[in-house]
């Protein structure tokens, strides 16, 4: 588990003759095209889950009505679920399905760690312990007002982690910055269960919040939620040069002419924007950003130039499959994506790591 | 990955003291031992505060003639004896069992997050208390223990058996540790969403584990087992330690990769199953305390497991003395107690600059 898998994708080395000597740039060619392809594959995937999110649901309705209701839309009750429920729903999927799959693919990348999560540095658990609070002592209700307080205990607690994790001679290094999340990802989760509980009416909020849902969301939220998703977009993807040479170790990156202390800043305000934007507006979605970049780097190789784009297009497709799923699989009601994620992806990940010879991180 | 980093400075540079016998002799690093030995004190002095306060407040003296003296006041020797001695032996063996747990672990995934949750146990043995507060229906203390044990072994096999394959490398084992354990939280959170807000709440409410009711015939049990495994652990130590260094090296010093690993994941779920089974699933000590150690005794590995062990024991008999004060699941207060702790020591760790 060690920084040794560059090899598998990395160009052959000056001066070293590759198969063909007089075109070097051959395999390297063919590795392109292939990492082409799966981006083309999960561009398809994206395009047909978005169009299934749309025509597939609780209540049956035939193609053709679904395709009034975008463009000729009548008020009829049909036009209006597709408009008013499923839209959103899948835009609303769309969004965070990006957003935590790339804050899974920087975090993993920038601490170099298989186990990190978009969660790693207390996003979550700032998000939770805000929303409990907003609960149990300010009487808040309503789902919709829980984003203020979501947003701001995400961004708060992952200022407090950096604070911590940046003090000292090691500062800002990704072990220090991890622990310092664990350490406070765990002292919110003991203040929020010790809220939760001590009062039934607050658990119960809370055990439906837990378990995330892109469900029963309306646009109004994407004014907000869009700016931030987005900037975190940008400077993610803006990193991945920085993040092929960080993969080297840190002090290699450094004489390599990297700014470490800005880049670690840049990649910890776009996980924070992303993952912290996410866990506002759909509520903890699990696995997503966990599991999407590992299997995107089984397939495109170590190269984040290709990881973090892919992933961007693969985590969006994989959350509406999921939602789709959620959607039909009981005869009434439904699961809430939080929990289908895991109950779908679990078996993939696992039928994956069994058959592919995988490459550490 | 991980392993390397964490790692302070090299140990050879530690003081020691060698006590030498006729051929035989054991190198013990100095500040280990001091640091186990404060350690030691603490709990010590922690256990007499929690022995003398509560709803009938003592003196500590009045505490430590009733449990030294026999001839003392015999309703004194109730209240700390009968009724509050057990509560913190408890704390002290489940503390202790989950650190090693919990360094084990560490060790075994080269990874500072590792814990016996990665190979999925926790929520194992979650979703089986769960099944049987909610399925069956009852809060009997054997079923919920018998169906946590039955849950969580059965998850750990599971993804051992998973992740085999021609032999199981740690990266496949998180992977798939990973991945079965989000599948049986989701099928737990399913089950907890589908009941009414107070038997969730009773699942909940195991589910941060708890150190009350309990008596000395349970703690019979769990420390007899509790030491048998301890001395498993000690015994799969050098072999973990040689395996931190890499598959390759390890076995050029003549170490068989396969069967420590085995015999440290086993009794790694072992000890952490111990602990649920009796007081329910304990959160953070396994992944703190052995992280608190390391930095205490400066040690260039999480594996060591008198420190770890104490350190785990010190912080769960602190965790409840303020879990009884403020009447919530002690499993609460410990990742309060634990979080904090490790955040203040990472503040102050490296303070001047200095590793």
């Amino acid at each position: 588990m060690t920084t040794t898998a560059t090899t598998t994708a990395s160009p052959p080395a000056p001066g070293q003759a590759g198969p063909d000597p007089r075109n070097p740039a051959g395999p390297v060619r063919r590795r392109h095209r292939y990492r082409l392809l799966i981006l083309l594959a999960a561009l398809a995937l994206l395009f047909v889950t978005a169009v299934l999110s749309v025509m597939v649901g609780a209540r049956p309705i035939a193609p053709g009505t679904v395709w009034d209701a975008l463009l000729r839309f009548d008020n009829s009750d049909e036009h209006v679920t597709v408009r008013e429920l499923r839209v959103p729903r899948t835009v609303i999927g769309l969004v965070t399905g990006t957003a935590l799959g790339l804050s899974g693919a920087l975090i993993q990348a920038f601490t170099r760690n298989p186990l990190a999560d978009p969660g790693i540095l207390g996003v979550n658990a700032g998000a939770s312990l805000a929303v409990t609070f907003a609960v149990a002592v300010l009487g808040f209700t309503a789902a919709s007002q829980f984003i203020w307080f979501a947003l701001a205990g995400a961004f708060g607690l992952t200022v407090l982690v950096y604070t911590l994790g940046s003090i000292g001679a090691d500062r800002g290094t990704p072990v220090k910055l991890t622990l310092a999340g664990v350490a406070f990802t765990a002292v919110c989760g003991g203040f929020t269960s010790a809220m939760v509980l001590k009062s039934t009416a607050t658990f119960d909020v809370m055990r439906f919040w837990g378990v995330g849902s892109i469900g029963g969301r309306s646009l109004d939220i994407l004014p907000i939620a869009l700016p931030l998703i987005g900037a975190g977009l940008v400077l993610g993807l803006l990193s991945a040069g920085s993040l092929n040479v960080l993969a080297l170790g840190d002090d290699l990156a450094q004489s390599l002419g990297t700014r470490l202390a800005f880049t670690r800043i840049v990649l910890i305000l776009a996980v924070t924007l992303l993952a912290g934007t996410s866990v506002a507006v759909a509520g903890p979605i699990s696995f997503v950003g966990l599991m999407v970049p590992h299997i995107v780097r089984w397939f495109v190789g170590p190269d984040q130039r290709w990881i973090l784009p892919v992933t961007c297009v693969a985590a969006p497709a994989f959350l509406l499959a999921a939602d789709i799923v959620g959607r039909i699989v009981l005869p009434s009601g439904e699961l809430r994506v939080g929990l289908v994620t895991a109950l779908v992806g679990a078996p993939v990940l696992i039928a994956l790591v069994r058959c592919r010879k995988v490459s550490a991180l | 990955m991980t392993a390397q980093p964490l790692t302070g400075r090299p140990d050879v540079k530690q003081a020691t003291w060698a006590l030498r016998r006729g051929g035989a002799s054991l190198r013990v690093e100095r500040r280990s031992v001091l640091v186990c030995g404060a350690l030691v004190l603490t709990v010590a002095a922690l256990g007499v505060l929690t022995l003398a306060t509560g709803s009938i407040q003592l003196t500590p003296a009045q505490v430590l003639s009733a449990l030294f003296d026999p001839d003392a006041e015999p309703r004194t020797r109730l209240v700390v004896v009968t009724w509050r001695l057990p509560r913190l032996l408890f704390a002290v063996v489940c503390g202790a069992a989950l650190a090693v747990s919990g360094a084990l672990f560490q060790s075994l995934t080269k990874n500072p997050l590792g814990s016996p949750d990665v190979i999925g146990f926790a929520s194992g043995s979650y979703a089986g208390a769960s099944v049987v507060m909610l399925v069956l229906g009852t809060v009997n203390y054997l079923a919920v223990a018998a169906g946590s044990l039955i849950g969580g072994a059965l998850t750990a096999l599971l993804v051992y058996v998973l992740a085999y394959r021609g032999g199981v490398r740690p990266f496949r084992l998180i992977i798939v540790g990973i991945a079965v354990g989000a599948f049986l939280s989701s099928i737990s959170s399913m089950l907890l969403l589908a009941v009414s807000p107070e038997k969730a709440m009773l699942v909940a409410t195991w589910g941060a584990g708890s150190l009350s009711g309990l008596g000395f015939e349970q703690l019979r049990l769990t420390a007899a087992v509790f030491a048998a495994l301890l001395i498993c652990s000690v015994g799969v130590v050098r072999p973990l330690v040689h395996l931190e260094m890499g598959d390759d090296t390890a076995l050029a010093l003549g170490v068989n990769a396969q069967r420590a690993r085995l015999t440290a994941t086993v009794t790694g779920v072992a000890l952490t199953a111990l602990v649920t089974a009796a007081v329910g699933p304990i959160a953070f000590i396994a992944l703190a305390a052995p992280q608190i150690a390391q930095r205490l005794t400066r040690s260039s590995t999480t594996l060591r497991i008198a420190p770890a062990a104490l350190t785990g024991a010190a912080v769960l008999v602190a965790a409840d003395f303020i879990a009884q004060r403020v009447d919530l699941p002690v499993g609460v207060v410990t990742v309060c107690v634990g979080g904090a702790y490790l955040a203040w020591l990472l503040a102050r760790q490296y303070k001047g600059g200095r590793r």
